[in-house]
């Protein structure tokens, strides 16, 4: 559509945005609408979409918090790729064309750009959680930098779960159930690596966490507003780490000559686990594997 | 379940997306120079001659062993050396990521459809074998030493130093295949990064220095891998063509 641009001497410029609209109480509602805004300089997409929810739809439904990247409440895609909305600034698209904004694909829509992100708070619940080893005798735990350098990486996330929506895994094939995703493959990395935890996850990882869903094809990577390299620096580490375990013949070997001095303790899963309850035989089973190989 | 009703910006299918930029770039060029390069390397494999001249080996050949007198039919030097090579890279964790999208299409880009709905399994199945990936390493590393004592052969003519343009492209192949093979996300890990707590492990300051110059040079993998492959090829090229007599060899010292 044709529009008028307002006279020489206003420095007001326009843009479009086509919101997607939908409402899950609706049976066949979904559709991308077009709202015109005016831009400042510095304005982000967020800005905008506030604009249209104050001057001409004020039922359209945004989930946001700080508009600053640190609470990764306003993840949506944003022309097709995954992005905070209020992290990405209007200047960065071509005035001409039309901004499409849409809501995450890989969960439930709830209203519009809102969806329902809360299966990535019950995959958390299900991760053992940081088991440090006993404090040394004057009452301190103590670990040096080095040793912790490398996680510090992983703690920037702010969860967001921009990553979780682009990994095809669980965006084109829906294994929600088998794969955690790779904003908990690096939370895996982060208690792995850890120099004072007790506990060996490594048998979740490969099977209930499926870490070898991952092919490693660094959409998480290239989506991360917090810029953490969760593929070279999380992933594959942990991939490697896994196949010392479970795929290593040699060092298979090496464990049954020189067992372990230090051998971490397999998790005790909470009894009340909604999701496996008592008497599923996945937690034997694994126990089973891990003495017999160890 | 609501979110059965309502309609979504993009469904599921091989190439929906909504994103506006020339996403296919960069697969359709991954699938073509890797099918150049395998095409190349298999008419080079099968050709059976041209692998050496002078104090020059191709690295497409080495180590080298004669095949002409075993009778095995089809065989050639490089027959016999090339799924070393090539298992490395295949296994790669960075050619993974490149083939994957480029050839298997899991997926072709970010936020675009991928192949293989409902039947996908990563690398938990037919894939498992990519966990071995560190094997291939091992080999590599070796042939590193083979490459490199090669270099050290090729400045020998008739027992005389001396230095020819050949020298030098071997050289630079050697260099680039050093990064590549020292760069290596498995090589990273068997150095050091498999320890958690670097201060009280054995060797552990040794180790944490290792892995921290590792992961330096971890971060231009993906660079070393094409470059590499690049230099291999052009290596081969080059000594290909002095011994069928296309080019001279410019004897520098
Ligand atoms: S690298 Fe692995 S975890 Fe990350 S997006 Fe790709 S498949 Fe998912
Ligand atoms: S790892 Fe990055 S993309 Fe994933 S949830 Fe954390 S901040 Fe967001
Ligand atoms: S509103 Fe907090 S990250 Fe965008
Ligand atoms: S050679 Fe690329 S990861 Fe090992």
């Amino acid at each position: 559509m044709a529009h008028e641009r307002e006279g020489a001497g206003s420095s007001a410029t326009k843009a479009t945005l086509k919101i997607w609209r939908a409402d899950a109480e609706v049976a066949g509602s979904g559709e991308l609408v077009a709202y015109e805004v005016e831009t400042y300089p510095g304005m982000v997409v967020l800005d905008a979409i506030h604009a249209v929810q104050a001057k001409q739809a004020p039922d359209l439904a945004v989930r946001w918090n700080c508009k600053a990247g640190r609470c990764g409440s306003c993840s949506a895609e944003i022309n097709g790729k995954p992005k905070l909305l209020c992290m990405t600034r209007m200047s960065t698209f071509a005035p001409a064309e039309p901004i499409v904004v849409t809501p995450m694909k890989t969960w439930p829509l709830i209203k519009d750009l809102v969806t329902d992100v809360s299966h990535n708070y019950r995959v958390a619940k299900k991760i053992p959680p940081f088991a440090p080893r006993p404090r040394d005798a004057d009452g301190r735990w103590r670990m040096q930098q080095e040793d912790i350098d490398r996680i510090q990486e992983f703690r920037k996330c702010i969860e967001c779960f921009l990553c979780q929506d682009v990994c095809h895994v669980l965006r084109d094939h829906h294994e929600t159930e088998e794969f955690v995703g790779p904003r908990f493959l690096i939370h895996l990395a982060t208690l792995d690596m850890h120099p004072l935890d007790t506990v060996d996850r490594r048998p979740m990882i490969k099977d209930e966490f499926g870490i070898g869903y991952c092919n490693i094809t660094r959409c998480c990577t290239e989506v991360c507003p917090e810029h953490i390299v969760l593929t070279d620096n999380g992933i594959i580490p942990l991939k490697e780490r896994v196949a010392d375990d479970f795929y290593d013949p040699l060092r298979w070997i090496a464990r049954k000559l020189f067992p372990p001095k230090h051998k971490k303790r397999l998790p005790v899963l909470p009894d009340a686990e909604p999701a496996r309850p008592l008497g599923v035989p996945a937690p034997a089973n694994r126990a089973e594997t891990v003495d017999a190989e160890e | 379940m609501a979110d059965k009703v309502v309609r979504l910006p993009v469904v599921d299918g091989l190439g929906n997306t909504l994103r506006k930029d020339n996403w296919w770039v960069g697969p359709l060029v991954t699938f073509s120079v890797l099918s150049g390069f395998v095409v190349y390397a298999t008419l080079r494999a099968f050709e059976g001659a041209h692998y050496a001249w002078g104090p020059y080996l191709s690295p497409l050949a080495s180590p080298y062993f004669e095949t002409r007198d075993l009778g095995v039919p089809l065989l050639t030097p490089a027959i016999l050396i090339l799924p070393f090579p090539g298992l490395f890279r295949f296994t790669c964790y960075y050619y993974r990521k490149a083939y994957y999208r480029a050839f298997a299409l899991t997926p072709p880009a970010c936020a675009v459809g991928g192949r293989a709905q409902g039947h996908y399994n990563g690398e938990r199945k037919l894939l498992v074998f990519q966990n071995l990936h560190r094997y291939a390493l091992y080999f590599a590393l070796l042939f590193l030493v083979f490459l490199w004592h090669d270099f050290a052969k090729s400045l020998s003519w008739e027992g005389e130093l001396g230095l020819g343009v050949g020298s030098l492209v071997i050289f630079l192949n050697c260099a680039f295949l050093t990064l590549y093979t020292t760069s290596c996300h498995s090589f990273r890990h068997l150095v050091g990064g498999s320890v958690d707590s670097y201060s009280t492990a054995p060797l552990g300051a040794l180790r944490f220095r290792l892995w921290s110059a590792v992961s330096r040079l971890n971060v231009d993998h993906m660079a070393f891998a094409w470059i590499s492959l690049a230099g291999v090829v052009l290596c081969d090229v080059y000594i290909r063509s002095v011994a069928t007599g296309a080019i001279q060899d410019v004897r520098l010292l």
